[in-house]
């Protein structure tokens, strides 16, 4: 058995604010694979930024209260000192961000921002840094990357902005890949053409990848393994083929019911799930989903389930019974599908 | 209800500070021919540059258009102005993008919904307050949060006070300018519910505007593929997800990720090359030649080499019919089939 190359072990970040403790994470354990891509999925406020955010030292002690082990190649992230952390950081773990403009600083220019990068962890020229970003540039797909080195982000369109962060991100060769919503803000046909890249870049830097988004299509397309988040917990596990076709969470079902698919006739009546996402700060007691649940019973609001093994692979935090979850899937959600 | 006939809307690009020289124009809308229907929902798609927010803009006269005409509802109202166009105002409302930005936020959500009202002076001021509060209702808000302010409502519930304000003088035509890309999936359902439910009960046309190819092929009677300016295929939802005519549907179909890892797997993939070109200078003859891999099989087909095809570089291609009720503009459409293999479930 390989070993795991990231292991995050009952992980809590809870943000002290003026209004109240908000617990964005709370109580998520995982791990990845090497080589696997793994789609962490949820809408706002599920804690899915925010946990890779922590397994990337972006959020520390200084403003959160951090629970649990992040371990990542056998060290415990959590526990170690902020300057071997920045050895972690962008060396061996590499992350892209949301919305390229705000990850880009828009006065310096891009082959500049990357080449800091470079430099930061190793000990070389500036000269070889720059060609390593010329090199990099070309590897994930701009064109003339030697007259673009020299050009400001605002002069690169979004998914090329995007793709010079993937280039960034890897420009160290990183063992893990975090990518945090890297196509939200982009066009579809970009969008295709930057998950495409990060699959092909997957092989070629032999890295593993985690795609944080809310995209249901995106992960099914493109990912090995599926984590589902609701309210910061980890509410459903499993492969792809796991949630799509065996869904065993209320919320997952609820999610797969209520997108608008390409591919479902026009008569279909999308089933939202009622209600609204909680609040982080008083999250609902037991289960956190129980209020917007069609299936809650007295259990689901007084105990929290745990993310328990529904067979090898898959998980599922429901205190529902294995008959119940597989009838409910198969005589209201499939027939959705 | 709604004609276009040749479209055009052009924005100038002026260069110089002291003395502004025109050097050219954005040319975001070029040339648009379109009908919608009274009760349809015709859904306009198509990414960043396109031209369909300018579109609808230009629809409902928050623009003047560069050339062309616009009918609603058989009467030409592209030069009108003045208290004739404030009466049209009243059958044709906009639903916004952004539920943040398209509300007023030093205003009530009872002042924003009841705005139309006092514009146009329907309805007697004393009973403004309790049409408002009855639209609130029909769109799932609370009437008792009549005096809140917009910051205290969620993304979704915003939307909806949006979809109020445009349902105020029950108008005839909706414009929904990407009403849910900015909420979070769950709620996306339950707006796109609402907006079903909605032209129902009061028999309304809806313009329905979204990049989500999803999202539209779900709400639309027909679909309007829209590529730097110009309307490149129009089909039923179901036909375009079948047969795709237009290399760029195609492109735009395969590119949309589908929520079921073994349909996806059979999808034919069509990546494009590059980025969307900008509208200030759009290539010659169709253009979409400089991304299109169809115009360039078809030039390698003829011995004609891995080029774009010289018919696409110099001919910019009407809109023909192909299936019953599609048209494409594209002198190589692409073969039946070409994206899904399998029929839709």
């Amino acid at each position: 058995m390989p070993e795991p190359l990231l292991e995050v072990k009952d992980l809590r970040v809870h943000f002290p604010t003026d209004d109240g403790l908000v617990k964005a994470v709370d109580g998520v354990t995982f791990s990845i694979m090497p080589g696997e891509t793994l789609g962490v999925v949820g809408e706002s406020g599920s804690g899915k930024s925010v946990s890779f955010l922590t397994v990337m030292g972006l959020i520390t002690a200084r403003e959160a209260r951090i629970q649990g082990e992040v371990i990542f190649e056998g060290v415990d992230l959590v526990k170690l000192p902020k300057d071997e952390m920045r050895n972690v950081r962008g060396l061996k773990i590499g992350m892209v961000f949301q919305d390229p403009m705000t990850s880009l600083h828009p006065f310096y220019k891009v082959g500049d921002q990357i080449a800091e990068a470079i430099l930061a962890h190793r000990k070389i020229g500036k000269k070889e840094a720059m060609d390593q970003a010329i090199d990099m540039l070309e590897r994930v797909g701009i064109p003339r990357p030697d007259e673009r080195v020299r050009q400001y982000p605002h002069e690169f369109s979004g998914g090329m902005r995007q793709r010079a962060m993937i280039a960034m991100a890897l420009s160290l060769n990183p063992d893990l890949l975090i990518a945090d919503e890297p196509t939200t803000a982009l066009d579809v046909t970009v969008q295709a053409q930057i998950l495409g890249l990060i699959d092909r870049l997957k092989q070629e830097f032999n890295a593993s990848v985690v795609i944080i988004t809310h995209d249901l299509g995106v992960v099914a397309e493109h990912c090995d393994n599926i984590q589902v988040m609701y309210a910061g917990k980890a509410v459903e596990y499993g492969y792809a083929r796991d949630i799509y076709y065996d869904a065993d969470h209320p919320y997952t079902w609820g999610l797969l019911q209520s997108i608008a698919r390409v591919d479902a006739p026009r008569t279909e009546r999308l089933k939202p799930i009622k209600g609204l996402p909680p609040s982080l700060i008083f999250v609902p007691p037991g289960c956190p989903f129980h209020p917007r649940c069609p299936y809650v019973f007295d259990r689901c609001r007084t105990e929290v389930p745990q993310l328990l093994p529904v067979d090898g692979h898959h998980a599922s935090a429901c205190h529902l019974s294995l008959e119940d979850k597989e009838r409910i899937f198969k005589e209201e959600v499939m027939m959705h599908q | 209800m709604v004609k276009l006939v040749g479209v055009k809307k052009y924005f100038p690009i002026s260069r110089g500070i002291i003395f502004q020289k025109h050097v050219g124009d954005v040319h975001a809308v070029d040339g648009v021919d379109l009908e919608v229907f009274p009760g349809e929902t015709l859904g306009l798609v198509g990414e960043t540059g396109c031209g369909k927010s300018t579109l609808a803009r230009v629809t409902m006269r928050l623009f003047d258009s560069t050339a062309g005409s616009i009918f609603f509802e058989g009467r030409d109202i592209t030069k009108l102005r003045g208290k004739d166009l404030r009466l049209i105002r009243r059958d044709m409302q906009m639903i916004f993008q952004d539920p943040y930005a398209s509300l007023n936020p030093r205003k009530t959500v009872g002042s924003i919904i009841g705005a139309p009202y006092r514009l146009h002076k329907t309805i007697p001021k004393s009973k403004i307050k309790s049409e408002v509060q009855q639209l609130m209702e029909l769109v799932g808000l609370n009437p008792e949060h009549y005096n809140r302010y917009p910051h205290e409502f969620s993304g979704g519930q915003r939307q909806r006070i949006g979809v109020a304000r445009a349902l105020a003088l029950r108008p005839k035509l909706i414009v929904c300018d990407e009403p849910v890309s900015a909420l979070d999936v769950s709620i996306q359902a339950q707006i796109l519910n609402l907006l079903e439910d909605l032209q129902e009960e009061f028999n309304l046309t809806y313009l329905f505007i979204a990049h989500d190819l999803s999202v539209v092929k779900h709400v639309s009677d027909r679909v309007a593929v829209m590529y730097l300016g110009k309307i490149v295929e129009m089909a039923s939802g179901d036909t375009l997800y079948m047969n795709p005519k237009h290399p760029y549907s195609g492109a735009l179909l395969s590119a949309v990720p589908i929520a079921d890892p073994d349909l996806a797997a059979q999808k034919n993939r069509i990546i494009l090359e590059g980025d969307v070109p900008s509208p200030i200078d759009p290539p010659s003859g169709c253009r979409f030649h400089p991304r299109c891999p169809q115009s360039r099989a078809m030039s390698l087909a003829q011995g004609l080499g891995d080029q774009p095809h010289p018919r696409c570089t110099e001919e910019d291609p009407e809109l023909t019919p192909q299936h019953p009720g599609q048209v494409a503009a594209c002198h190589f459409p692409l073969p039946d089939r070409a994206v899904m293999q399998v029929n839709a479930g």
